[in-house]
């Protein structure tokens, strides 16, 4: 058993900045971001911050840079000027492909799932596992891969199925599942209920709100959808004129008096979301005032 | 240095308690699991008081063997609790991989549908055949619905824009013949059958020959992605909605365009393989460069540059057809159009030189040897 004791830990040397937790308030710190594609500039002097614990929701026009955003915090996007701080860390000072020693604290679910299409969806799960902690015995590593699989809402059957014979919400399921493998404490999500039904968008979302409140995740969250907004996010920030021009709750955004802002949250898809939130939570009430 | 997760054993009031400390995290419970799975005798609690963190690994690996060993577990904090709870609904036995039957099934059961599948591919093929025949002739019927700027454009892609390439490639063949060609007729003094050599050789076969095999690799592959493409992102059916069919739009086009391409770029490739030929003779066997063009009019009979121009558009036809067929037969994911493309080429340049072969015996019986 020591021999084994000494085998892993000169393997964990490599992961070692990896096992310890942030206690900081913000995992993610943004600060005077500048990206810019040729001449046209989609940020400019951008800043953000996300608090630990806490699930954020991002909004803005389409081509507001909200993919480019999320891009350049996960160190895909080096921008041209200005520091993201993930963990502590500083991102933007390695190359996409550089070890920089938080990968495996962070889980990323791409708009369309971005699974591995030769892989199973259980060997997507399997593959963060091997690449951060191959010591793990394949045993555990095939359980973690079939209890994440059904933890993400998908069939226990639908491990052993390929991208290729999957729905595009059962995609979705497979990417969040993989997103989880490692119990990161931080969640991307790029517009994760896009292309699902008002239903299963229903059910992503209390998944997620779910997953939020047991794993104590932060989740950086990319949405076009309002009802996600209203149901399951503790802020909102606003991207507009290249900024991010306001984050709070959705009743603080709406006391800006921002004319994008309004336009968004007063509009008829806005009020009618607003409306089923608000009815939900009555519902939400009335067993216990019965009581 | 990281901490692992490590368990104790307690032995005492009338049963056997595992007390587990340190941190359960996926990071830190690699030893423990090993342990616990190793792990012998019987235990009736699991004292989870002295774990410091917990997440869902920790908590699947400490239920995986308050299960095995039917133990209770105590001292769990809330967040143990809730994690414990999510595991165990989300439990499952399911498989990772998909079930494959034994190797001995395996094999005959995957060369028979390789074998079936081919038989229905060779009918698939007769029959894209037909279609574009049949879109050939109606648009002979209703040459207003020819699409005059889709043809013109493939033939610049097809054709104008490959002249570098085919060229230079030729250029090079031309020189690689003539120069090792009178090293060899050398030996018995027949230098000057060097131009004979080269002209005949390159007007009949490698001058178009050559060209079908960069034109399969450069515009029957890109028959297949582009068409491939558009099927996936649903544009082909679109159009079809809309009326306008894919025959005329898309494949008609770009078959017409290799099949009137390819006489012209195999003609090209040969004339540029002589004067490559002619070059190399000059600076190595002291025949002139212009003597061997004017030499090449006097040895290489008229026919030599029929054979090669009839045999052309036969193949731009094949070329293309494969190209088009295959790009047509894409659906499902990305994956599918890498792997049509390949076979697309591997089929064009397969069927160019089988019928190559077939020309050659053809055209000898016919006299034109």
């Amino acid at each position: 058993m020591s021999e084994d004791h000494i085998e892993e830990q000169v393997i964990s040397e490599a992961h070692d900045e990896t096992a310890e937790h942030f206690d900081g308030k913000y995992p993610i710190e943004i600060e005077g971001l500048t990206n810019s594609f040729g001449d046209q500039v989609i940020h400019e002097n951008l800043s953000l911050k996300v608090k630990r614990g806490e699930i954020l929701g991002v909004v803005g026009g389409s081509g507001t840079g909200k993919s480019v955003l999320m891009r350049s915090v996960i160190g895909l996007q080096i921008p041209d000027t200005g520091t993201i701080k993930v963990f502590g860390n500083d991102v933007t000072a390695a190359e996409p492909d550089e070890e920089i020693g938080i990968r495996s604290r962070w889980g990323i679910l791409f708009q369309g799932g971005a699974l591995f299409s030769t892989l199973t969806v259980g060997e997507n799960v399997e593959v963060p596992i091997k690449q951060f902690y191959p010591e793990l015995e394949p045993e555990l590593r095939h359980e973690i891969a079939r209890y994440k699989t059904v933890m993400s809402g998908l069939p226990a059957e639908a491990a052993s199925k390929y991208p290729s014979e999957l729905s595009g919400g059962m995609k979705k399921r497979a990417g969040l599942a993989r997103a989880l493998a490692l119990d990161p404490e931080l969640l991307f999500l790029d517009e994760p209920t896009a292309g699902l039904d008002p239903v299963g968008a229903a059910k992503f979302d209390e998944l997620t709100r779910d997953l939020a409140d047991t794993l104590g995740l932060t989740v950086f969250l990319i949405t076009h959808d309002l009802d996600t907004l209203y149901a399951i996010c503790d802020r909102v920030a606003v991207l507009a004129d290249k900024q991010v021009i306001a984050v709070g709750t959705i009743p603080e955004l709406l006391e800006t008096k921002h004319p994008w802002i309004e336009e968004y949250f007063n509009g008829p898809r806005s009020r009618a979301a607003s409306a089923t939130h608000e009815r939900a939570q009555a519902m939400d009430k009335q067993p216990e005032s019965g009581a | 240095m990281r901490e692992w997760a490590e368990y104790k054993l307690d032995e005492s009031d009338g049963g056997s308690t595992v007390s587990i400390s340190g941190p359960l995290l996926i990071s830190t419970i690699g030893v423990l699991d090993r342990e616990l799975r190793e792990f012998e005798g019987s235990v009736q609690r699991i004292d989870l008081s002295g774990a410091t963190e917990i997440d869902t690994v920790g908590a699947w690996v400490v239920r995986r063997f308050s299960k095995e060993q039917d133990a209770e577990i105590s001292g769990a904090s809330d967040q143990a609790s809730d994690l414990l709870a999510k595991v165990e609904e989300s439990e499952s036995t399911a498989d990772i991989k998909p079930q494959r039957p034994r190797t001995l099934e395996r094999v005959p059961e995957e060369i028979g549908e390789r074998v079936i599948e081919f038989g229905h591919g060779v009918v698939r093929v007769v029959g894209f055949l037909g279609a574009v025949v049949a879109g050939f002739g109606t648009l002979l019927r209703h040459p207003s619905r020819f699409r005059g700027k889709a043809l013109v454009r493939q033939l610049e892609l097809v054709g104008v824009s490959s002249l570098g390439i085919i060229g230079l490639m030729s250029f090079l063949i031309g020189i690689v013949i003539a120069q090792q060609g009178a090293a060899q007729l050398r030996q018995f003094g027949a230098e000057i059958y060097t131009i004979n050599l080269t002209g005949r050789l390159t007007l009949r076969e490698l001058g178009v020959l050559m060209t079908a095999i960069m034109v399969a690799g450069r515009s029957g592959s890109a028959f297949a992605a582009q068409i491939g493409t558009m099927r996936l992102t649903e544009e082909v059916d679109a159009m079809r909605t809309i009326g306008v069919s894919p025959m005329e739009a898309l494949i008609l086009p770009r078959i017409l365009a290799a099949v009137l391409m390819m006489p012209l770029l195999g003609f090209y490739a040969s004339v540029v393989a002589i004067i490559g030929g002619a070059f190399v003779s000059e600076l190595t066997l002291d025949i002139p460069f212009l003597t061997f063009l004017s030499r090449i009019q006097d040895v290489v009979p008229i026919y030599d540059l029929w054979v090669g121009l009839i045999k052309a558009p036969v193949f731009g036809l094949i070329v293309a057809l494969s190209g088009c067929y295959q790009g047509m037969q894409v659906k499902g994911n990305a994956e599918e159009v890498g792997l049509r493309t390949t076979q697309a080429v591997v089929m064009a340049i397969f069927m160019v030189i089988v019928l190559d072969a077939f020309f050659a015996v053809f055209f000898s019986e016919l006299g034109w040897a």
